[in-house]
């Protein structure tokens, strides 16, 4: 059985008025040769899933890309928790658009209020409509604010997730940094899946670090609905014995109820517990604009995908990644995992464009880093090889973590940083 | 002589003659899954991690298994080696053999 699959889409040239609405494309500068496009494609977020499929759209094919992001310079989740820590700034870890620009991907920063599948098109709020071939939404998560009562947009002001990396990273800092020696900051995560899988034990020690050094009486409270950790668990729990001993307390099966803002309490199912700093990441699902397109048909929270193209199976000519998708059997959501997805569907989209067989054998990988000190860090990775028995990819031999954290992974997490942001921004 | 079940040979068959439409791009995307730490196109950024662009293919291969075999210690390549088959090692290294480093 040969993989083929032809794209039927009509290959419309891009309307005079649209073309004088965006950017215009840097021809000279793009690496793909002249001639005709193959088509157009419209990618739907700027993260490491959009990011990296639009850069490897414009390197590997002449295919017309179009980015709309609604922020103007990337912010890059991992790493972030070294923000909150105090070990890195804001600035460390926000990363310019330019590069794409270079490569000729016609960025748009706006919001995208609706996609018609129908009629192919994407909707921006300023009501320009965007034509494409084949669209791609890598929108992220959104949270289920409404699973935790309490948590009103009012209280959101105070109670902060911070798990999106930006604005919010930086207030938390500063909530860290207002509270006195001798309080208590309280991280609560969700039931996975959700983003990041180590990292809300990672943030626990980033926080711990700080602490140690600054506020040796505070105390960091992890409250975790799940039954343990999630990511390295012997790494973390040695971690927390010998580094922070005395400041990080983990209770596993302890899922957020409620809050009372006023009282910066977290209502567990048992317990309620007051912090200084209440930090709460509620449970995630697919972002809006996957559900208004009827993509989130994965339990109502996530996007389900054809493996080999990453295309929905609700709606075709809509390709998915990154973190809103529902995940593979092992396969973490994380901005690594995001950004192979990207290169894969970028593959993927080129030869349905072109008519040409897709790749009956693709492979993806995973390594997520996680510092546990300001300089010493450990590590999980794990290669994915698609199964074509059981139509998705699967954990291939191999992978693991770290023996022990140490400074030569610290200095290649921070190496890893670089390489993947370049690797999706172009910079 | 091994004696395979006739629709094994069949599905050898059709894997030979996809895998062979997918010789050119074959490279390219498996080599692809390495850029997140060795930089895109094995142009590797910083001087942590070695650049892959231009390495001889024999020994790109022969680092890998050496990985792949405990032989050569590491922090987490031994761990990524083993994911990949032979094959598609041999067709990573062929894609970054003759890239350029620049």
């Amino acid at each position: 059985m040969q993989v083929i699959a032809i794209d039927r889409s009509r290959r419309r040239l891009l309307g005079a008025g649209l073309a004088a609405t965006v950017a215009a494309p840097l021809l000279g500068c793009t690496t793909t040769g002249g001639g005709p496009s193959i088509g157009r494609v419209v990618v739907v977020g700027g993260g490491f899933g959009g990011a990296t499929a639009a850069r490897y759209l414009r390197m590997w094919g002449n295919v017309d890309v179009t980015l709309v992001e609604r922020d103007a310079a990337f912010i890059s989740c991992p790493i972030s928790n070294m923000v909150l820590g105090g070990h890195k700034t804001m600035a460390d870890i926000t990363v310019p658009y330019s590069g794409l620009d270079a490569l000729g991907v016609k960025r748009i920063e706006a919001e995208v209020v609706a996609i018609d599948a129908q009629a192919k098109e994407v909707r921006l709020a300023d009501g320009r409509k965007l034509p494409y071939d084949r669209a791609i939404v890598s929108p992220g998560i959104d949270f289920m604010f409404d699973q935790v009562a309490g948590l009103t947009p009012a209280a959101q002001q105070r109670i902060l997730h911070a798990w999106k990396a930006g604005p919010q990273t930086l207030a938390l800092r500063r909530q860290l940094e207002a509270m006195p020696d001798g309080g208590v900051y309280a991280l609560t995560v969700p039931k996975a899946p959700y983003r990041c899988p180590p990292g809300p034990y990672e943030r626990a020690a980033m926080v711990a670090s700080y602490f140690k050094q600054h506020k040796p009486r505070s105390k960091v409270l992890l409250l975790d609905a799940n039954p343990e950790i999630q990511s390295k668990k012997a790494l973390f729990e040695k971690v927390y014995a010998e580094q922070y001993k005395g400041i990080i307390e983990y209770r596993p099966n302890n899922e957020l109820k409620a809050v009372d803002a006023a009282a910066n309490t977290a209502k567990l199912e048992f317990d309620d517990v007051k912090a200084d700093v209440l930090n709460v990441v509620p449970p995630h699902r697919g972002a809006e604009i996957a559900r208004s397109t009827g993509l989130l048909n994965m339990n109502a929270r996530w996007i389900g995908v054809n493996w080999l193209t990453m295309e929905s199976t609700a709606v075709p000519g809509i390709h998915a990644l990154g973190d809103a998708v529902l995940s593979a059997p092992a396969m973490p959501k994380s901005g690594h995992m995001a950004n192979q997805h990207g290169k894969h569907a970028a593959a993927a989209i080129i030869q349905l464009l072109k008519g040409e067989p897709i790749n009956p054998a693709p492979v993806v990988m995973n390594t997520c880093y996680s510092f546990v000190t300001a300089t010493d860090v450990i590590h999980v990775t794990s290669v994915h090889q698609y199964d074509n028995a059981d139509k998705t990819f699967k954990a291939a031999a191999g992978g693991g973590v770290s023996s022990a954290p140490s400074a030569m992974e610290g200095r290649y997490a921070l190496s890893w940083a670089q390489n993947i942001w370049s690797d999706m921004l172009a910079s | 002589m091994i004696h395979l079940p006739r629709t094994a040979i069949a599905g050898l068959l059709v894997w030979a003659g996809v895998a062979h439409a997918q010789d050119a791009n074959l490279g390219r995307n498996l080599a692809a899954t390495c850029a997140n730490c060795h930089g895109t196109n094995g142009q590797a950024r910083g001087d942590t991690v070695p650049a892959l662009a231009g390495m001889p293919a024999e020994r790109l291969m022969s680092t890998f298994n050496a990985y792949k075999t405990g032989a050569l210690p590491a922090t987490i390549m031994h761990q990524i080696a083993k994911g990949y088959t032979d094959e598609q090692v041999k067709a990573i290294a062929a894609y970054f053999a003759v890239q350029v480093k620049k």
